[in-house]
This record gives C-alpha cells, structure tokens and sequence, in this order.
C-alpha cells in the first residue's frame, strides 16, 4: 500500500527499547490513519481503569496517509492517550512540519508506553533511534527546548514534537507544541508525556513518500491548490480565524465574562480586522500548505508586552479576551505566548481563568484564595500572572487551576462548580451554548468533552440553516454525520480550513485512492468514520464515562440569556432531550448512550460489541 | 534559451519573501518534477524561515564566475558560460560536498538516493516551482526585471499619494 510508510514505531521508555513494527493493511484501511488509528491503539492497548498518569498509560503519535505527500495542508498528526484532564479518551491534532517529517522518515506513528526514569528525548534519524538525556532541557520552555535540540544536532531541519515546563509539572491542561506555534492543544496530552519523563520527540527524514498516482494526484491536488488561494479559504488566509469575534459578537454568541454573555461591548477593539491592522506581522503556512492561516502578532512598541510575539486565533483570543472581559490585544498576546511556551491549552486556560474570575466576583473565592490576585473580569495583569502562576504550579492559587476547572471547582465547592463551563472535564470552546443550540448538542456530545472540532455542528447555526435558538429532533442526525465526516478528516489526516474544497466525501476517496491505490468509495470512507467514532466512544463507555448522564451540557445553558440579542433564550430540557434521543437514534445507539451490539458488529469492531455492547 | 553573459541579465528565481509565506510546496512541486517522487529533501529549491515572521525560498543563482565549478576537485560541474547554469556530471561526482561549500547560497544539494549532487536546471526556463508558488512569490526573472518592479512600485506609491493629497485640497 502506497502513502503510508508501513511500519511504525513502538517504544518502551522504561527499558529504553524500540522495535519496529509493520502497519498491517487491514487495519490501515479499517481505520485510516490519525484519529482512527489512535482510537485503535487505546482500545487495544490501554486497560480499563488505567491511571491516566501512571506508567500503565500509552501515548501514541499518528500520521495520515497524506502526510509527506502534495495533498494540501496534510502536514499534520494527531496524539492521543487516556486524558489526565478528563479520565476518558484524549486526543489532539497539531499542524507544522513535523507530521511529513516523521513520514519522511519512515514511520507511519509511534507508540509510547512505559515511562523513563529521567528526563529524555527520542531522537528519530530515518531508521536510527536513540534515547538522548534531556536533564539539560528539564524547565525550559518549549520554544527554547526546540532551539535547543535543533542547536546541538547541528540541524535547523529537525522537526520537534515537544513539551514546556507546564507538563513537566503535570499541569492537567498542559499541550504539545511544533514548530512553536502549532499545538496538540486539547485534552492534556502534554500532561502525559510529562508523566513519562518524556521532554520531546524530535526527527529528521531523507526517505521519499511514494503515492499511488503520482501524476494524477499532482494534477487532482494543484487545482485544489489553486482553488485555495478563493473564496472558499479567504477567511482563514487573509482575515484569520480571529474575523470570527465581530460575526459571532453580532448574533450575541461571543462567549463573555465566563459565559454569563454573549456579547461584548469592547468587541470591535479585539477583532480580527483590528487586529489585522494593528498587531498582525505575517501570516504564515504550515508544511505543504497553500491557505497559510497562521496569523502571527507583534504586541505594540507602546504597550508593556512590547516584542511579545504569539499566533493568534479566534479561539485563543476569545478565550483570553472577551471571556476574562479583557479588550486589550497586546496582552492577550501576552497570554498565548505564555501559553505556547510554557505549554498549555489556550482554550482551557481561558476557561480556567473566567471560572476563577467569576468566582472571585460572586465571593466564592476571595483574595486569601487567590493568593492576593484581584481576580477582577477585565483586569489585564491579574489574569497572565494567574496564567504564569497555574503554568508554573506556583503557589495555593497556580496549583488549585493548574487542576482544571472540573478538579478546581470540586476542590472549592460553594457551588463553584455551577461556574465551571465544562463537559466530560474538558473546558468549553468559544461559541455561546445558549446562541448556538446545535453547536452545544454537538460539545455535549463529544467523546473527548466540549470541542467543537470533533463535529463542526456549530456551522448549522452559524450558517442559519436550522433555528439555533432551539432543539428538536432533526440535530440528532446533522451532529451524528458531522461525526463521521470529521473523524475522516482527523484520520486522513487533512486541516479542516481546507474543507470548503471538498465538496463530498468523493473527493476525500479520490485523494485516498490517489495516495494509497486502494479504491474506496465516499460511503466506504463515512462508514470508517462512524467505526473509529464509535470505538473511541467504545473506550469511554468501557472507562464508564461514555452514557446519557455524561452527555449534559452545564447548568448554565439552560438559564435565560440576559444580553440584548437573543434576549431570554436558553436550552429547554425537553428540546435537548428530544434532540439528545434523536442523535443516539441515529447513531445506531441506545437511550442511554450506549452504542448497540448489532451497530457495533456491523461496522466490525466485535471485540465492543462484546465488552460494551447493549 | 537566451545567450545571457551578464549575471544581471540572466533570469533566475526571485523570491518575495514578504509575499512568501513558507508553505514549501516549491520543495514538494520540484521533487515531483525532478525525482518524481515526493522528498522536499531532493528540491533544487530550499525554502527557508528565520522565525518569527521571515520567509525566502532560495535556487541557484547562476554566477558569473560560479564557486561550485571551481570547488569541484573532480571537475563533475561544468557551466554554460552563455546561461550561467551549472551541470553535474553524475559519473564524475561523488558527493564528497565541497560545491555546497563553495557555494554562498546553499544551492547544491545532496541526493540521498543516488548519493550525487544535485542543482536547479530551471526546468528548461519554465521552472516549475515558479508554476507552482501559491502565493505567486517566486517569479522567474532577470534581477534587472526585479529592479524594474520596484522601481515601478515605488513611483506607484508617489502616485497615490499624490493623488489622495490632491483629493484632499
């Protein structure tokens, strides 16, 4: 089979020992590569009830078929393991170069399990691996950690997947970075790598990528290419992602002040046009990629954070803007520099930071809990030193968030846990749950917990195509199909900027047959997704965190919005029940959540069926 | 293909780096193109980031009185004096590597498959990361053309200028 190198790499950290192992072509077609291939290895390999930060836990890195190849920005990896943050299945996927790198150099993944008894760092020359000491790398950040093994291989070309000081101190939200700027950002995954004494795994590959096709899949991928440079990809490649606060902020779905609002009134001065003219210094591309998203700001001369440099996105920004009530650009790039190199989860450590926040102002935490921080909304300087303090552990306050806002929340108790906007332990991303109904369906639903890039419901509200004020019964299906569509996506794996361009799941088969020379239809490769769907939620269900009482939304996405947009709206129970039915109906699974027996042996994956079938 | 004596007079790739944004797909297009096969580490072309922001994609620059040919002690390299393209004979080089050396740009690279050296042919002057460049970055031109360009950008910039302070009275 052409596209994937056919083997992969599996260590032992504790023996400091590796072999190679052979990809077999049943499973590679079975499950696809990325996502599906994670969800493969921590069914088949992590054991029920496995501390997430035990040696017992198993942490793998996945290509897809097109990494290495012309496809458009397929130059990505997922990493995946039972999530410290959330206690179920934890996965993430990271852009940059580092995914074609380690096709370059022969390996399909790698598997990691054990853990070492000090700090190292693998390092991947083609065929060769070595276990390097990386006490000297132990506390520095990830930025400086990737010079740094560049610096003493004597080679600018390495491509490092790697972690900051945050996952070293088991920081639950604590991510991975690549090429600085590109993250396996959700879910803690930075935090597992941590556990194992685990600093980075850098590689380096001469070996070419042979496709099935090469002509035609040049041919098929340069008129993509150039469909890149349109319409399809304009928001992404000359606005930025951060174009969304304005359109969001309009439709009163701009998460505010830990999501108490939906709009904020300082919008315009953190939008993405303003941002575009004031802070943005390049935009930048990924490996192989024509859109180039990567929108990299410069905090102003006049500002405190002057040089401060960070690649923002929507995400980020809102989650370390608007949701702290902070309107100031340059420290919000204050807050995602030390995000990226300390090493964790913007998206989570806004959240954090709002939870805390809130709680400060309705007293629940008071200036002796927050080790003397005025935890105002809107106050700049108190929020990055309580991000620097959680990064680093510091402190009473830094440990209590270092824990993740469901841990915080529990530890505080005063009903601080009613502010904590998470699901399944996973902090919330920025989309109103109140404004976008479909997209809160859709985060409930997730089997990693409140991420919007497992289904991408939350285009059926924005794009007006169903009433996002309400639920029925017609979600159900639009979230379940989203499911499938994207775990296709995270498993071939393509960016999901580039998805304007694929107009069904034909051409994802095209592209696939182009690369591995294996023919499979666009039915064939939705029916993979909804295999590696269901196995990931296989796993959770195993865990005993995967039912219906799991699949709830926070308290707060059923009290009435107070904003002058969407006045009064809420989710009603009996909507989100009735749509909750609809979605496991069309999953093929039970009331409760549970996937069935015959659902399971039809797509295969009879080891479930037996274990957790109903 | 142009007699072209004078160095400032023969084309060759031009990079914009504040329109290049590091995609690398002149490495993925030229690998194709040359080896077919997909190897960004077989591109004629190497496109470079100085981080943050700095992007450029560098080639050949056909010299004058090109270092490489000079460098070589087993005389594979030998260069068109009337198109400036250097030529590696692939039986007389053994990728001992002191035209990469020699060579001010890094322009010469090694072919790890073949264990020769390889260097742009300009894809008989159609060279086709140029075709390729997503973002129109790189241009296949004399330095003079480039020259020209900015030159002309430059007046535009005046021109509108001037042109809005005379809106404005």
């Amino acid at each position: 089979m052409k596209g994937y190198a056919g083997k992969y790499l599996r260590v032992n950290l504790g023996q400091k020992k590796y072999s190679a192992e052979p990809l077999k072509g049943e499973v590679a077609t079975k499950f696809i590569g990325g996502f599906g291939l994670g969800a493969y290895t921590l069914w088949n390999e992590i054991p029920k009830g496995t501390d997430p930060l035990s040696e017992k836990n198993v942490i793998c890195w996945w290509t897809g078929p097109t990494a290495g190849t012309i496809v458009p920005a397929s130059s990505k990896y997922i990493v995946a393991a039972k999530s410290p943050l959330t206690g179920i299945f934890g996965f993430g996927v990271c852009s940059g170069g580092f995914g074609a790198e380690l096709k370059f150099a022969g390996w399909d993944g790698i598997v990691v399990h054990g853990k070492a008894d000090k700090p190292v760092y693998i390092l991947i020359d083609d065929d060769v691996v070595e276990f390097r000491d990386a006490s000297h790398l132990w506390g520095k950040d990830a930025w400086e950690t990737e010079d740094m093994i560049k610096r003493e291989n004597n080679d600018e070309s390495i491509k490092i997947s790697v972690i900051g000081p945050s996952a070293e101190k088991l920081v639950k939200i604590a991510c991975i970075n690549t090429d600085k700027h590109r993250q396996v950002g959700r879910c803690g995954m930075g935090c597992v790598m941590g556990s194992k004494n685990l600093k980075a795994i850098a590689v380096r590959g001469s070996q070419n990528v042979e496709v099935a096709d090469l002509d035609k899949l040049f041919e098929y991928c340069k008129a993509i290419h150039e469909g890149c440079q349109g319409k399809a990809t304009e928001k992404y490649r000359v606005f930025g992602t951060p174009v969304n606060v304005m359109a969001l902020n309009e439709m009163g779905a701009l998460p505010t002040r830990n999501f108490q609002s939906g709009t904020f009134e300082f919008a315009e001065e953190v939008s993405g046009e303003r941002m575009l003219k004031t802070h943005v210094r390049k935009v930048q591309a990924c490996n192989a990629c024509s859109i180039g998203c990567d929108h990299v700001t410069l905090a102003r001369k006049e500002s405190k954070y002057a040089g401060t440099v960070a690649s923002m996105d929507y995400e980020s920004l809102d989650a370390l803007g608007p949701l702290c009530g902070i309107h100031d650009l340059d420290t919000i790039i204050q807050a995602v520099n030390y995000c990226d190199r300390f090493g964790v989860d913007t998206i989570s450590a806004g959240v954090i930071l709002a939870w805390a926040m809130e709680c400060y102002e309705r007293g629940i935490l008071t200036k002796n809990d927050t080790d003397g921080l005025d935890m105002k909304f809107g106050n700049g300087d108190a929020m990055i030193e309580a991000l620097r303090r959680m990064c680093m552990r510091e402190g009473k306050f830094g440990n209590l968030l270092a824990g993740g806002s469901r841990n915080a929340a529990r530890t505080v108790g005063k009903g601080a846990e009613k502010y904590a906007i998470q699901i399944k332990g996973l902090e919330y991303g920025m989309y109103d749950m109140r404004a976008l109904q479909t997209a809160t369906l859709g985060f409930a639903t997730c089997i990693t917990g409140a991420f919007y890039q497992r289904s991408g419901s939350y285009q059926y509200d924005t794009k007006g195509t169903v009433d996002r004020l309400k639920l029925d019964k017609t979600r159900g299906p639009l979230v379940s199909k989203g499911e499938q569509e994207y775990s296709i996506v995270d498993s071939l794996i393509l960016c999901k900027f580039s998805r304007g361009l694929y107009k069904k799941m034909d051409d994802s088969a095209k592209i696939y047959e182009l690369v591995t020379g294996v023919k499979m239809s666009g039915a064939e490769l939705l029916a993979a997704g909804e295999r590696i769907y269901n196995l990931a939620r296989s796993f959770n269900v195993r865990e005993g965190h995967g039912k219906r009482k799991d699949d709830y939304p926070p308290e707060r996405a059923f009290e009435p919005l107070n904003d002058a947009v969407n006045k009064g709206s809420c989710i009603k129970r009996n909507e989100y029940d009735e749509a909750l039915d609809s979605y496991y109906d069309s999953c093929g699974w039970s009331r409760d959540g549970v996937p069935t027996k015959a659902k399971l042996v039809s797509l295969g994956l009879d080891a479930a069926a037996q274990e957790v079938g109903v | 293909m142009a007699e072209q004596k004078v160095l400032g007079m023969r084309k060759v790739i031009v990079c914009d780096s504040e329109k290049c944004n590091g995609c690398q797909l002149c490495e993925y297009a030229c690998s194709i193109s040359k080896e077919k096969t997909t190897n960004p580490r077989l591109s004629r072309i190497r496109s470079v980031r100085i981080e943050p922001t700095f992007n450029m994609a560098v080639a050949c620059r056909k010299c004058e009185d090109p270092p490489c040919k000079d460098a070589c002690p087993r005389d594979a390299i030998s260069v068109d004096e009337k198109i400036g393209i250097p030529k590696i004979d692939k039986n007389k080089c053994d990728g001992c590597g002191w035209c990469v050396m020699a060579c001010d740009f890094g322009a010469i690279r090694l072919n790890v498959n073949d264990r020769t050296m390889v260097v742009c042919d300009f894809c008989d002057d159609n060279p086709k990361c140029v075709e390729f460049c997503p973002t129109k970055a790189l241009k296949y031109e004399t330095i003079d053309a480039t020259g020209a360009g900015l030159s002309k950008k430059a007046v535009n910039r005046i021109v509108a200028e001037l042109q809005e302070a005379a809106k404005k009275d």
